[in-house]
């Protein structure tokens, strides 16, 4: 059950991020939402 | 939105995507990269450890185990491989063992990866290679490299504090993955202590008189180079150590495993079963804090001149040069190790002894390289190749 509640934390968070990368108007904000959705996504998907 | 500003997300958003998808192949091709193990003519029944304890049937670590039961009764030796799987040297000695032994009396069960789903990544931040391989005479085979806990795939979160079962015993959070502090285990636990539940059931079960878990150490670590022995082992132990000190050419010593230090296979295994359980670990610069880029040259090298700095300056419990300390000698020690301690116990106990042959020691492991006792899949007999 906390496995499931980690799963969808790691998916609001990656929501979170991608939001802001949308928002966000300087290119060193994208490039850092970028950078830290990577490993979100990379454990949202269980690859690493 | 500006035109400008959207050319900007979508080549930011490339080059995550290209970070990820390159990321995502190179981690999966490593999870699921299978290895060949082509059944040596001693093994006479491959099992799941699944058999021993239903709830670990089918998942990551329901692994194989390689029965190879001699003509004569006597004695049963399991060796376990893999518990952690960033320590080459015995996974390698358990392949050694599968491919190449034949028990005459008694029974040796070989496990490979004990710790499955720790061989399918590797350390987070440690940049090490997905795999490695072996050079051999007609080509090469290549083995995960794996990690010391259990895969977070597989078992996440990691919880704030992580207490032993079922001492109590307050460990390190993350070694709530970690197969050799998860003893005797637990079977409504987590997968690490239902993985070492399952084993515990199978010595139970099967009467294994003795344990040997394979490891490696990094030089910075004092237990290194040694067999940890529970205390129903210490004769037994010291005189193997004393027979390949003198005998192989290569130093090893004996440790006693601490009556309070829990979860470790060598204190739990002889506290939880009728089975005596020992411990090796042979020296690997590769884990070493001071270590420098950790290439696979270096994991089977074993040469690190940060490493040799260290030492130089007093910090190591091991010697090293600039030799290193090559996969050949760590599997070598492990291979002697398992002999004599077989013929040791056979010497104290010949009832219940173990006959193997087949399988090198130190001096043939060096001479002539892993890589020779490890046999070809593509020209092997029908239904002799299975898959780690």
């Amino acid at each position: 059950m906390v496995t499931v509640l980690y799963y969808a934390l790691v998916a609001f968070v990656s929501l979170l991020l991608i939001v802001n990368l949308l928002k966000s108007r300087r290119w060193e904000r994208d490039v850092l939402y970028v950078l830290v959705l990577v490993p979100f996504l990379l454990r949202l998907f269980r690859l690493k | 939105m500006t035109r400008r500003l959207l050319v900007q997300k979508i080549v930011v958003a490339a080059l995550g995507l290209a970070l990820l998808v390159s990321a995502g192949i190179s981690f999966r091709r490593s999870r699921n990269l299978a290895e060949p193990v082509v059944l040596g003519p001693g093994v006479t029944a491959v099992r799941q450890l699944g058999e021993y304890f239903a709830p670990i049937r089918g998942t990551i670590n329901d692994c194989k185990l390689y029965f190879m039961e001699g003509r004569e009764p006597g004695g049963t030796i399991l060796i376990l491989g893999g518990s952690h799987a960033e320590e080459p040297a015995g996974r390698l000695a358990a392949w050694v063992f599968a491919e190449n032994g034949v028990v005459e009396k008694g029974r040796l069960i070989v496990v490979l990866s004990a710790n499955r789903s720790a061989s399918t990544m590797t350390r987070l931040g440690g940049a090490y290679p997905p795999s490695f391989s072996i050079p051999t005479a007609w080509g090469s085979r290549t083995f995960r490299m794996g990690d010391r806990w259990t895969n977070p795939l597989d078992q996440w979160p990691d919880p704030e504090v992580f207490i032993h079962y079922p001492s109590r015993q307050e460990l390190a959070y993350v070694d709530v993955r970690n197969l050799n502090r998860a003893w005797p285990g637990r079977p409504n636990g987590t997968l690490t202590e239902k993985t070492a539940y399952a084993f515990m059931e199978m010595i139970r079960r099967e009467h294994v008189d003795v344990v040997v878990d394979m490891h490696e150490a990094e030089l910075q670590y004092p237990v290194i180079s040694t067999i940890v022995t529970h205390q129903k082992g210490q004769e037994m132990a010291t005189m193997a150590a004393m027979m390949l000190s003198d005998v192989e050419g290569f130093k090893i010593g004996t440790e006693f495993s601490p009556l309070t230090l829990h979860g470790l296979s060598h204190r739990e295994i002889g506290d939880h079963s009728p089975a005596v359980s020992l411990l090796l670990e042979a020296p690997e610069p590769f884990l070493d804090a001071t270590r420098g880029v950790t290439t696979e040259e270096r994991l089977l090298t074993g040469q690190d001149e940060f490493v040799v700095k260290a030492g130089q300056h007093g910090l190591l419990f091991e010697k090293i040069d600039e030799k290193g300390w090559p996969i050949a000698l760590r599997v070598g020690r492990h291979t002697s190790s398992i002999l004599q301690i077989a013929e040791t116990w056979t010497e104290d106990n010949p009832a219940k002894g173990l006959s193997i042959t087949g399988v090198p020691r130190y001096a043939d492991v060096v001479a002539h390289g892993v890589g020779h006792y490890l046999k070809n899949p593509s020209t092997a007999a029908k239904g002799k190749v299975i898959y780690e």
